[in-house]
């Protein structure tokens, strides 16, 4: 089901004026920051299709960049998002672009913190809700309708069974999990759906196996604070 | 969820003795964890920012950042309340309250996505207008969202709810099916009656192409909303009074994914076709962003 309840139904509460180009592009300005490990310094935005056309009049500039902020979809500084990203530090670029067979809705998002940059592209399906659809290059597809890990490894034997170990001790709960990989003993990425929030020492446990290589926790429902 | 289609959800109603509303609330707290209350609670809080747009649209300040729209439920408003209404006062009072909610939408206000922006006045419309008609408590009105929800969660996954996916029947649309199953349920009528209602409701929008001037959610939107309200009461009427949709309605919503996938790119919220490209919707787009059609950075 692309639609997973009632709230994605209904809701979410949002500053308009469109749910798809605005609160959606809030959401995967939102997932992208929690990929980075935070507040960007450089953020090069490419907007697809409809994106590309009307980002303007519908604010998607401006949402893009408040979920870079950490917004929520409700959020008042939405409307201030431009000025109020460029006061804290991070230069934003916006590109039109153009692609055959991508959904109309589509962003790509370059970032970077510190010494690490991430491409994460997702698209706006329509009433707030989003998918994510490639992160660093890995082929994925989740909607961090629930709490999400992201787990880049190295793709060795019993890796899996190692994590999934580590969910099951921590009383977690797996709605979806998907594996891709760049190449055979190459990079791999794991995407794990929770029902619940992720405990703290699942992910310590799994930012220690010595195949890992980064851990990050996708959770729109949580505020991270200030930073 | 146990049900995706509408057949099944009445057939669940039926076995558990339960109002679509009720279900919805039940399904929701087991599908996420969390208890009865926690979900009421958090569509109550929706239901109040629907009711603080409707006001807003109301008695504010609406242009919107393209100076495009503004003020248009105040006009209706005042027509009447100048008792010169053809609707007459209930059914004007929906198109009014619509009106003023995508208002407050298209002018970056806070709305609730029903199921998307671009539709987010129908619902509202039909449910402040009815709960002031009727009386009745927040929690009734809270309990018809969930009633709501659970026909969109229906139409959503077997066809769409974004216009740049199916068109505006699938926005439009799917907020009138959702607004008249939920309002003829709070008047009484049967799970299988506010059924249908989505099914009469829906045919008459199909087909129904997203061509917004200049890109933006408010021409033809907002009217449509206002339209939409109305277009929902009159469903809600033939639903209680016996009228069945004789296509089944869960046959109704794949026809609006077979039409909805069948429309021409230009009329899925591109403004490529439709109103958008008229000499005016032209004309409106360069002095939006300069001559070339489109959006340029």
């Amino acid at each position: 089901m692309r639609f997973k309840d009632v709230f994605s139904i209904i809701g979410p509460s949002m500053i308009g004026p469109s749910s798809s180009h605005t609160a959606g592009a809030v959401r995967l300005g939102r997932i992208a920051r929690q990929i980075v490990g935070g507040l960007p310094e450089e953020a090069d935005i490419y907007f697809y299709g409809s994106f590309a056309d009307t980002y303007r009049g519908h604010g998607t500039d401006l949402a893009i960049a408040a979920g870079l902020l950490d917004c929520d979809t409700d959020d008042q500084r939405i409307r201030e998002a431009l000025r109020l990203a460029s006061e804290a530090g991070i230069n934003i670029r916006f590109h039109k672009e153009q692609a055959m067979g991508v959904h109309p809705n589509t962003a790509k998002m370059v970032l970077k913190r510190d010494d690490r940059t991430v491409t994460v592209t997702g698209c706006s399906i329509g009433g707030g809700n989003v998918e994510i659809l490639n992160v660093n290059h890995f082929e994925v597809k989740f909607t961090a309708v629930y709490p999400t890990l992201l787990i880049f490894h190295a793709d060795r034997p019993g890796m899996i069974a190692e994590m999934t170990e580590i969910v099951k001790d921590g009383k977690m709960n797996i709605g979806y999990m998907e594996v891709d990989r760049k190449s055979r003993n190459g990079d791999v990425l794991t995407v794990i759906e929770s029902d619940e929030a992720i405990p703290g020492p699942v992910i310590e446990r799994i930012e220690s196996l010595s195949n890992v290589q980064r851990v990050c926790v996708i959770d729109l429902t949580n505020r991270e604070g200030s930073s | 969820m146990r049900f995706s289609t509408l057949e099944q959800l009445v057939e669940l109603c039926r076995e558990e003795s339960v109002s679509i509303g009720r279900l919805m609330v039940m399904e929701q707290a087991q599908e996420t964890g969390k208890t009865e209350l926690h979900v009421i609670e958090q569509m109550s809080s929706y239901y109040q920012v629907m009711k603080e747009a409707v006001r807003k649209g109301l008695e504010e300040d609406t242009t919107s950042r393209s100076g495009l729209t503004g003020g248009d439920a105040q006009r209706v408003m005042n027509h009447l309340q100048n008792n010169t209404s053809s609707l007459g006062s209930e059914a004007c009072s929906a198109l009014a309250y619509a009106l003023a909610v995508s208002e407050v939408n298209a002018s970056m206000g806070r709305i609730i996505a029903t199921p998307t922006a671009g539709s987010c006045g129908i619902i509202p419309g039909v449910f402040v207008s009815s709960q002031i008609r009727f009386g009745w408590d927040d929690a009734i009105l809270v309990n018809g969202l969930f009633a709501a929800g659970a026909i969109g969660y229906v139409i959503a996954n077997n066809s769409f709810v974004s216009g740049a996916e199916g068109g505006c029947q699938a926005e439009v649309g799917s907020a009138i099916g959702m607004a008249a199953g939920a309002l003829t349920e709070l008047r009484g009528g049967t799970p299988e009656q506010a059924v249908h209602a989505v099914g009469l409701a829906l045919k008459n929008s199909l087909g129904l192409i997203c061509d917004p001037v200049g890109g933006l959610v408010e021409i033809p939107c907002i009217v449509r909303n206002g339209f939409g309200a109305v277009t929902a009461l009159a469903a809600t009427d033939m639903a209680l009074a016996g009228v069945r949709s004789v296509i089944p309605s869960d046959e109704v919503i794949g026809v609006m994914l077979e039409v909805g996938t069948a429309m021409p790119e230009k009329h899925r919220e591109t403004s490529k076709g439709g109103l958008a490209q008229t000499p005016t919707g032209r004309k409106i787009m360069n002095r939006l962003y300069g001559k070339g059609g489109t959006t340029k950075s």
